[in-house]
Formats: structure tokens, sequence, C-alpha cells
């Protein structure tokens, strides 16, 4: 069909009256724009990061504004995971249940040089885990020690970007991939 | 029915465990404790902790005293720049170098500061365990200004990084004074709120008098230090015991309270930050002219011998203890951290009390957790 009949009311009601269904808007779409304006984070940190996660929630960075006021002190409750500081080996499998105990979908934020690749602590620490992914999958990185507030603001909105381009197949995908680490 | 409820009886008498942490937003961080309960009333509790431990002292080992700074400033987070003083004041010792009184007094208002940000997002933290949203806001909008500060001088916002041996790292911004100025005349005007949020809330006074009381002889036994200690009348403030800095030349009072309880641990740290305004003030205006940094040697190599030096954290008292064999690496440092020691107590003073109380009373101690794994 062309676009310009298909503006036309009258086909429209000629379609209504076939019984076509007709979908103006991909389902896609609207879940991922629900989606990504409602990333409830969980409340998540081992160290300095967290402070800085904290102030991003404050009045003068305002988390609110893109919808992620609402942190979760459950992981069944968040959709997105900010894992704020350095993981290390006794922490890990603690991480990895908080992982599966979120529900699907879930996303990973790997907030902080620790985070990344272990940062500062990277060489001459027994104990640390040289970056958070792996652990987990990791959807977004955010560098600095600690990242400033505009930081993880930046990083969240590229969880968006990426949320928006989303669909029923990638999903899929993404959930076996996540089921069989 | 009554069989049920005979039933129920029954089980209270019997001692029941929960586990909280380490993922859990009042333990501030990833502590774990597991609680024996009789009911609601809190039998006893271990701490796990280990839970963030990343070996700083070890790694200290393979490191040179001007790195060791960067890994001080990441183990208590909230009070980094007198992390590093303390370290700084070690090396200094240990190679007996004289330091000018610019660098001292910067050092004096930097902690100050350090000192008024931590305890604000102790306010606001606390307030959110108790159920207050506001204080959440109200304490990070301040601190904010703190950081804002630091931001211009030192270009970072809360790791610093800003004293190292021999001195600073960069000498003050030009706007250094009139911000801080600034500031401390705001903060004055707005410290009212603070008491009339929380301080002076029936509902906040009723969950915290009387309760987690710490008596003066176990507050010494257990070696509890910091605004926590002084809330039980010990008298340990370093700042006043062994003046280091320029804190020999300002006249401040020391907070004490004889009561002890949560309420007290709390109105503490509230009369700290008036005192540390006051010690800004009378440094502020007196900032000589000179340089921000002593020459040093490229390469630092402490003599051989053993080193020590206390300084008075936000959180209480924090020891630097470094061993050297001569070479460019300390041989072995050891710190004596406020939060580890004061963990110690939260068995002693939450037996008895309720299992809501014990957020109250953990809040209360103001725990950083990596100050405490290390």
């Amino acid at each position: 069909m062309k676009y310009e009949e298909f503006k036309d009311n009258e086909s429209l009601e000629l379609l209504r009256e076939s019984g076509t269904p007709v979908l103006l808007v991909t389902i896609d779409d609207v879940i991922n724009w629900g989606r990504k304006n409602s990333l409830w984070p969980l409340t998540f940190a081992t160290s300095c990061c967290g402070i800085e996660m904290m102030a991003t929630g404050a009045p003068r960075h305002d988390f609110a504004r893109f919808g992620m006021e609402v942190y979760r002190a459950s992981p069944r409750q968040a959709d997105v995971i900010v894992v704020a500081g350095t993981i290390v080996n006794k922490m890990a499998p603690v991480l990895k249940r908080l992982y599966d105990q979120m529900s699907e979908p879930k996303y990973v934020v790997a907030m902080g040089a620790c985070a990344i690749s272990g940062g500062p602590f990277f060489l001459n620490s027994y104990s640390v885990v040289k970056g958070v992914e792996h652990v987990i999958p990791v959807d977004v990185y955010i560098p600095g020690c600690p990242p400033r507030p505009e930081a993880l603001l930046y990083g969240m909105l590229q969880l968006q970007r990426k949320i928006e381009t989303e669909n029923i197949k990638s999903r899929k995908l993404r959930t076996a991939k996540n089921d069989s680490k | 029915m009554e069989e049920i409820i005979k039933e129920v009886v029954i089980d209270e008498q019997e001692e029941y465990t929960i586990n909280m942490g380490p993922q859990h937003p009042s333990t501030h961080g990833v502590l774990r404790l597991v609680v024996s309960l009789k009911g609601e009333i809190v039998k006893n509790i271990e701490p796990h902790i280990g839970y963030i431990h990343r070996g700083i002292e070890k790694m200290c080992e393979s490191i040179t005293y001007p790195q060791i700074i960067h890994l001080t400033d990441r183990m208590d987070y909230l009070s980094a720049a007198i992390n590093n003083e303390a370290v700084c004041l070690a090396v200094e010792k240990a190679l007996e170098v004289e330091i000018p009184d610019r660098i001292k007094i910067i050092r004096t208002i930097i902690s100050e500061l350090t000192r008024i940000q931590s305890h604000q997002l102790f306010w606001a933290s606390y307030g959110m365990d108790m159920g207050g949203q506001t204080c959440f806001f109200y304490g990070l909008r301040d601190r904010e200004k703190v950081l804002d500060i630091f931001e211009e001088t030192t270009g970072g916002r809360m790791i610093v990084s800003y004293n190292c041996p021999g001195g600073l790292m960069y000498d003050i911004h030009p706007n250094f004074q009139k911000r801080v100025k600034e500031f401390i005349k705001y903060f004055r005007g707005v410290l009212w709120e603070y008491d009339a949020i929380l301080s002076g809330n029936v509902i906040f006074r009723e969950r915290t008098i009387g309760i987690g009381r710490l008596k003066l002889e176990d507050a010494i036994s257990y070696g509890i230090t910091g605004p926590s200690g002084r809330a039980s009348g010990f008298s340990c403030d370093i700042r006043k015991q062994e003046p280091y800095s320029a804190y020999d030349r300002v006249k401040f009072n020391e907070v004490l309270y004889t009561e002890g309880d949560t309420y007290h641990r709390y109105l503490a740290r509230i009369e700290e930050m008036r005192e540390s305004m006051n010690i800004i003030d009378q440094l502020i205006d007196n900032i000589p002219e000179g340089p921000y940094f002593v020459k040093m040697k490229p390469v630092i190599k402490l003599p051989e011998g053993e080193y020590f030096q206390r300084v008075e954290t936000a959180r209480g008292e924090l020891d630097v203890f470094i061993k050297s064999d001569g070479n460019k690496n300390p041989y072995r440092v050891k710190f004596r951290s406020p939060n580890f020691v004061n963990l110690g107590v939260l068995n002693h003073i939450s037996k008895d009390f309720k299992i809501a109380d014990l957020i109250a009373i953990a809040g209360s101690l103001d725990f950083v957790i990596p100050d405490i794994d290390r």
C-alpha cells in the first residue's frame, strides 16, 4: 500500500471493513520507550563510586529527570545494576547471585575504573577482580576514578540509547546468552 | 485457635539467625552482619568483613611513597585529604623536613572542609536510614558546595590526592579564600535547618535517645575514637592531644558529651561541623605567602627505622606505621583505621535492643566499609 493511500481516511475505512489489522507503531518502539524511561537501579555500591552515585541522585544532578530516581533495595524489583566500586574475590559470588536474582530485562553498568579493570588495584593486589565482566556481562562502561555525576548521567543516557535499538529478536538472543553464562 | 497461639509463643523462645548484608542499603556498603534474634530482640551480632578487602597494606610494599597517597585516598574516601595528610606527615617526620606555615595552614583548612563534607553526608544518610528523605536532599545540597571548592583547587571532587610528601600537589586557586568564606557564611546560615529537621524531630528523638548507650569505661576499653567516643566522654581528639599541622595555633572546643547514646553520637557530629567552621575562620585570612612545596629528592628513600603518625579523621583516630629498610618502597605499612576498631563495639551496644534499633546504632557509628577492610 502506498503511503498516500494509507493516510487517506477512506482507504482506512476499507481496511477496517475487511478486518485487516492495522498497527501504526511497531510494538518494539512502545516497549523500548517504556523501558528506557523507567530504569530502576539497584542500590548496590561497594566503595567511593557509590558516593558519587548518591550525589547523582541528589538535587544538583537529579537522576529523576531521566526516570531513574527509584532506587530499589531488592534485586527483584531493579532493572539495572550499577556496579559502583571494587569487586573483590569474596564479593564476586555475591554479585553474581544479585545479578541472577534480577528479572529480565536486566542491564549492567560498570561504573569507575575498579569495575572496568581493577583500576588503581590492577597491579600488585591479590584479592581484586580485574574487571567486573569476568563475573557478569556489562552493557555500558563509565571511566573515571570515581566518575563525575555528569559522567554517570551520560553513561545512563547511553544505556537508554542502547535500549532504544532493541527488538524482539535481539532481546531473545540476549536472554539466551545470559542464561548460558 | 489457642493452640496455634501457644505454638507461636514457644517459637519466640528459640533464637534464630538472620543475615543482613552484604547488599543492604543501611549497612552503607558491603558489611555483612549475622544477627541472632529472640523474637524481635537482638541477642548477638557477628560482623563478617572482607567483602571489599583490596590488600592496600600489602600493595603499599611494592610502590613508592608518593604513590601511597593515592591508595589511602580510597580507604576512607570521605576523609581522603586527612588520610593523605597522615602518610605525608609520617614521611616528612622520617626525612626531618621543615614544612612552611603556608602548607600547614592550607592542609588544615582542606582537612576541616573534608570533615564538614563527611559529616554532611553522615547527616544526609543517617536521616535517610531513619526514614527522612528530606535530609538526603538538604545534606547533599550543601555538600556540593564544599566539593566545588575542592574541584577548583585540587581538581578532584572527593578523591582529592592534594597532599603529597613535601607539601601540596598544586597551589591554591586564586578564588580559594573567597569561596571558602562564602561557603562558611552560607553554611552558618543553613545549619539551623539541620537541627530543625532532625535534631529536634520528635520521632527521631524517640528513636535515638537512650538507644545503644556506650559507657565511658567501655569506650576506652574498646578503643572507640572520633565523635562516637567523644559522645561517651572519652577525650580522644588527636587535634588536641598531639597537634599536627596548624592545629596548635587555633582555638577550638573538643565536643564532649557524657550520655553516650545514639542521639549524642549524632549530635557530636553536628557540633563538630560548627567547630570546624570556627577553625577555618581563624586560618582563612592568615595564609602567608610562599612556596606550596618543599623541594624533595626525585626518589624519596626513608632512612632505616620505624615511623608513626596519628591524625584525627572524620571518624576517629587513624594511625600510620611505616617500617623502612632504606629502599624507595616501605618494608611494611600498617594503618590503624578508626572504623575497624569502632565496628568491634557494635555487638556490645546493640545487645537487647530491637532489630530496628540496630539500624540506628550502626548508622550512628558512621561506618565506611573500605576503611574497615582496607
